[in-house]
């Protein structure tokens, strides 16, 4: 198979130092012969080399796995999260085969109130966490639990509940919605757990609390954009934004 | 309250409000379409739906709904504004799922509101106000509704302003509606299709009647009413 | 001086002694615990699930992840499944089944006593998962679903589609942010541990790097966890996530910590090739796709040799020129033999010439036959991520049909080649899972306990979790027991200052060094010596060369390295330096513990201890001990080792045999 190879095109980077850096700007880096199997990262690996080469700083963004689970990286390309791909993948998961000579890649961290810049690309998402804290989960004990075949769950909604629970908190969702909400985030993990009997328990509760901790944490406000369901790197859907939108107004009125 | 301090509990409030105003736009525009058959009838409704008292409260409830709507979404947007963050991104490539209208409510609202402020002046201050403060015109009676049609109507410059204005309306009940059901929790992934094509055919139903009144009205005014010689010529419009 | 090792396995039979433990351990009153402080170092499976059940339990835990969130360790790229014996399929599953098969998969080096308590906690993972809500694969009626996986001959393994591991670590990040939820957890976020520090003899604290601000910042408490996974990124190259790294095992080791089997590495069959030197990271395709898929390579050399130079493509090789190798060796297991047998086997054919890419360092895997016989949707619901996953990398599509021939359809098959994968050997511990330096306990991967010389697939994530759910929180009660009469450490001792101090100067040093070259440069230099001399096949010869380059290397680090940035604030270059420190120490304690291992077994092959037909020959007269190595206070001294000698009273130590 003949490899595409890139044989120039440019990267514009952001630089930013802390979350109120008043000179963040965009840098320039001309790259040349990329073979087309290069990962995106590696693209940027092999730009942070050149820049030690000169003496400079390298690019800081986040990445872990680089298998498209972890949700660590988190870059906006070219004016989408995670850059565009036909079906859902992070920035991990991106080829440069899908650039092409000449073309101008703008990167930038991920824009919200609610994660704050690090460093260059790499933002504070710890927001999510919080709000995970704040109830997404089952209240259980380490111990003995009944038999796992004790509680049957059926297959489509064991699947359904699957699907909700693949959302590995990148934040995409937040980054390409123009109100900054985070309710693709919040409900798939509530979804997820309100479609199990074991955690149909909590299910008024923790939508309650995690909606609030949203609310607090400054997350904006959901107009059903669609924008999150399109770059979710999971495929995860609005179709969890109206279960949440359904568990919480069903137990703020049993309240 | 949940409804005010809780992103979900304001959006309830944005759709329940809006679903009701849609409530009131489909009522309306049966009630236009009964201008294109027969005056009389037409100005039947508008005597009931005068200076009564139950027409007074109904006109206040709205104007409560019209008001709670838009302060919600001057409330939205600041917020929404807020957690959007200060830094704007350089390149934004709108995925091709989103709709513009969407994106876009909040202008649209704008204009929606400005044509508003428009039909009152046409209509409403004419007519329901008129009678209110006792005062008349030399145009037409606060009760000859089909007369005020036909007048508003008449003026070019009107017309292409209320095809905006509902231009405007139909893509934001083309998003609103589908977008209140979902905020309200009934959708999922069999009725989100079903309420985008409610949505669609729901808000090009109601828009296609405005339409025709308007366009009925702007093209052909001699035609319509039931030929019952209340018909005032063009230049006395003016 | 002979140091005597204390694995402190109780008395009684094999499938008695942990009910017998548990009912004779110490514990900890209520109130007490409340007084006690756990650090626990790592997010991951055994991290999260220890700090979250500590905490549940009272303690006060302090837990400290490098990423930003406890939700991205790195166990949550585990795709296949978790054991577990419930024998919910009736096909004979037992606790001792689980148990041989782990042992036996270990190629008999792993303790006994250890072994048979993770397979009897086994079923309780599973329970405890169900109940947090991971949402495991089901069948119609409602019932868990299970697969075969390699080196078993039962269905005992569960699944969350091919998300596992992230399905079962979100389980254990939502029980930890219960607890943080709850107060009893403090989290310390994008914190690296850098050393640990000994009072009087015992773990008392920490050191650990804020990588935001670069300072560097006290923790004390009663006792330290760490579970901070394993070594594999020592190769540069591997499937490991890029942060993994092995600086806090090391840390332990140079304060006086054991290291146990360094030399026992898991290289995966089913990763996809390298193809290129510009390359980062090496991705793994599930094992479970060798239970639809077939491994193969061409019989005849000429086709490999069109197959290297890209003249003719995989699914052009008609059926009978196929050379289906495990099918072949091993009747019995076929392609579900265990990963070190088929890495092995890979290599072998490539070694022969009959590679198929460019590098002639890969090996077919091929689904035609399956689809052919369930049909393309039973094989995409079974594997579509993963062939999405394949064709996002390769542009190639498994799942595409190519050509029909002869009534048999042929479709494009994936290539793999083996690649890094999973580190058997770790920090020693003793049963209660505690290291040779009173009050710290290493789990997980990062220890060496379980797994033997070779990890069966889907058992990672069981030894994980039982560590954490199961066994550390009871055992390290019977080390907190009579501890809560101390009052609580103050992170002003001198010893912190001392070990602080320490750890500055070990940073300015390697900022000081102001040589020419890029950490990574120096790593992957260190990722080729350990794959070359270290890896899959290992020799006396290579493995002194490994040494020796390794050595120059070490040079090469101390007086040519290059730093960009300054000390304070966030430096990602400087804490990479850190790692590749540690990296190049642990290279050479592999080669050490490889060298001085005169057998093979499991992941450790020597090239000179092979059968005829080039299986691995063990050598239970001289080498049935567990290899420990001491530190001797220096990196450029050689360490020494201490044997542990195994002692198997339940299992008859025999060759493993998966041909029949």
């Amino acid at each position: 198979m003949a490899e595409k190879v890139l044989k120039q095109f440019t990267v514009k980077y952001w630089k930013q130092n802390g979350p109120k850096d008043a000179n963040a700007h965009f840098e320039e880096k001309v790259m040349k012969d990329i073979p087309g199997d290069t990962s995106f990262l590696e693209m940027l690996d092999i730009l942070n080399e050149q820049l030690i080469e000169e003496g400079k700083e390298p690019f800081v963004f986040d990445h872990d796995c680089r298998e498209g689970i972890c949700g660590m990286c988190s870059l906006y390309i070219n004016g989408t999260p995670h850059g565009k791909t036909e079906r859902g993948a992070t920035t991990c998961q991106l080829y440069m085969r899908k650039f092409n000579d000449g073309d101008v890649i703008t990167i930038e961290p991920w824009r919200s109130a609610g994660f704050p810049v690090i460093k260059d690309c790499m933002v504070d998402r710890s927001a999510f966490d919080k709000i995970m804290q704040a109830g997404g989960y089952t209240t259980v004990r380490t111990g003995a639990p009944q038999d796992a075949n004790a509680i049957l769950i059926s297959k489509e909604d064991a699947d359904e509940a699957m699907d909700c629970a693949s959302c590995i908190g990148c934040g995409a969702c937040v980054a390409a919605c123009k109100n900054g909400s985070a309710m693709l985030f919040v409900s798939s993990k509530v979804s997820q757990l309100a479609l199990l009997p074991q955690g149909r328990i909590e299910a008024a509760r923790r939508a309650k609390s995690m909606v609030a901790k949203m609310d607090e944490l400054g997350f904006g406000n959901c107009t059903n954009t669609r924008a999150c369901e399109a770059v979710c790197p999971k495929c995860e859907t609005i179709a969890n934004i109206a279960r949440l939108n359904r568990e919480f107004i069903k137990a703020k009125f049993a309240d | 309250m949940w409804l005010c301090n809780s992103s979900i509990g304001r959006k309830v409030v944005m759709s329940v409000t809006g679903l009701a105003l849609v409530l009131f736009l489909t009522f309306h525009a049966c009630m236009n379409v009964v201008a294109l058959f027969s005056a009389e009838a037409y100005n039947q409704i508008c005597e009931l739906l005068g200076s009564n008292w139950y027409a007074l409260v109904a006109t206040a409830g709205l104007g409560a709904l019209v008001v709670i709507h838009i302060i919600y979404a001057f409330i939205l947007t600041i917020q929404n504004r807020k957690a959007r963050g200060n830094n704007r991104y350089d390149k934004t490539d709108t995925p091709e799922k989103v709709e513009w209208a969407s994106q876009n409510m909040f202008a649209l609202g704008v204009i929606i509101v400005l044509g508003l402020a428009l039909h009152l002046f046409n209509f409403w201050y004419n007519m329901m106000f008129a009678e209110l403060a006792g005062t008349t015109s030399q145009i037409a009676s606060p009760t000859d509704g089909f007369e005020w049609i036909v007048y508003t109507f008449s003026n070019p410059v009107y017309v292409v302003l209320y095809v905006i204005w509902l231009c405007a309306i139909w893509f934001h009940l083309t998003h609103g509606i589908w977008s209140s059901m979902q905020t309200l929790g009934w959708s999922g992934h069999i009725w989100f299709n079903r309420w985008k094509c409610i949505s669609q055919v729901w808000a090009t139903i109601i828009m296609a009647m405005f339409l025709i009144v308007a366009l009925a009205f702007a093209l052909c005014p001699d035609c319509l009413g039931g030929l019952d010689g209340r018909v005032v010529p063009f230049e006395m419009a003016f | 001086m002979t140091t005597k090792l204390d694995s402190k396995i109780p008395e009684g039979p094999v499938a008695e002694k942990w009910s017998n433990y548990k009912a004779h351990q110490r514990l900890v009153n209520p109130k007490n615990k409340l007084k006690l402080d756990v650090i626990v170092v790592g997010t991951g499976l055994a991290g999260a699930s220890a700090a979250a059940s500590l905490a549940e339990m009272g303690f006060n835990v302090k837990n400290f992840c490098i990423q930003d969130s406890p939700r991205r360790a790195h166990s949550i790229a585990a795709q296949g499944g978790i054991n577990a014996a419930k024998n919910y399929q009736n096909d004979g599953d037992s606790v001792y089944r689980l148990f041989y098969d782990t042992v036996k998969g270990g190629d008999y080096r792993a303790r006994e006593a250890n072994v048979y308590r993770l397979a009897e906690v086994s079923n309780s993972i599973i329970d405890q998962c169900v109940a947090q809500g991971v949402p495991f694969a089901r069948e119609y009626g409602g019932t868990l679903a299970n697969r075969s996986f390699g080196g078993a001959q039962v269905s005992r393994t569960f699944y969350a589609k091919g998300q596992t591991g992230q399905q079962l670590l979100l389980g254990a990040y939502s029980a930890l942010s219960c607890q943080v939820n709850a107060g009893k957890v403090q989290l310390y976020t994008r914190y690296e541990m850098l050393d640990v520090v000994i009072i009087d003899g015992r773990a008392r604290g920490i050191i650990a790097k804020n990588l935001v601000t670069g300072k560097l910042e006290r923790f004390s408490a009663n006792a330290v966890v760490i579970a901070t996974g394993g070594y594999g990124n020592t190769y540069f190259l591997s499937t490991n996530a890029m942060g993994c790294n092995v600086s806090a095992a090391m840390s332990c080791y140079r304060k006086g910590a054991f290291f146990a089997n360094p030399c026992y590495v898991q290289i995966h069959p089913t990763c996809i090739p390298v193809h290129g030197d510009k390359q980062s990271k090496l991705t793994l395709m599930s094992e479970s796709l060798r239970n639809d898929g077939r491994i193969w390579v061409p019989k005849k050399l000429e086709d490999a040799k069109a197959l290297q130079a890209g003249t003719k493509q995989g699914y052009e090789i008609p059926e009978e020129d196929r050379d289906y190798y495990l099918e072949r060796r091993y009747p019995a297991f076929g392609n579900l033999v265990p990963r070190d047998v088929a890495s092995r086997a890979a290599k072998e054919r490539c070694d022969k010439g009959f590679g198929v890419n460019n590098t002639g360092l890969a090996v077919f895997l091929d689904f035609s036959e399956s689809i052919q016989r369930l049909g393309i949707d039973v094989i995409r619901q079974r594997y579509g991520n993963l062939f999405d996953m394949y064709e996002e990398i390769t542009d190639v599509n498994p799942g595409e049909k190519r050509i029909t021939r002869d009534g048999v359809d042929y479709y494009n098959p994936m290539m793999i080649f083996p690649a890094i994968h999973y580190t058997m050997g770790g920090i020693w511990v003793d049963y209660e899972l505690q290291t040779t330096i009173p009050g710290l306990f290493a789990i997980g991967e990062c220890n060496f306990s379980d797994h033997g010389a070779n990890r069966l697939g889907a058992s990672a994530l069981m030894q994980g979790l039982a560590d954490g759910y199961f066994v550390l929180p009871y055992t390290i009660q019977n080390y907190l027991a009579d501890q809560a009469i101390w009052p609580r450490i103050s992170t002003d001792a001198p010893e912190f200052a001392e070990v602080e101090k320490a750890t500055e100067e070990r940073i300015q040093k390697l900022l000081n060094i102001k040589g020419k070259r890029s950490v990574d440069s120096i790593h992957k230099e260190l990722g080729h010596i350990c794959w070359e001399y270290i890896g899959m096949g290992r020799t006396k010869e290579g493995l002194e060369k490994g040494i020796k380059l390794i050595d120059e290397l070490r040079k090469e680090f101390d007086t040519n390295l290059f730093i960009p940035g300054d000390r304070e604030g966030m430096n990602i270059e400087l804490d990479k330096a850190i790692h590749l420190d540690d990296f190049i120490t642990m290279g050479k304690l592999i080669a050490y513990d490889a060298l001085s291992r005169e057998e093979s077994c499991g992941g450790h092959f020597r090239e000179e201890h092979q059968t005829e037909e080039g299986e691995a020959k063990r050598d239970d007269k001289n080498f049935f001990y567990v290899g420990c190595w001491k530190y001797q206070g220096s990196d450029n001294v050689p360490p020494t080792l201490i044997k542990e000698p195994l002692e198997y009273e339940a299992i008859k130590v025999q060759t493993r045999n998966y041909k029949n």
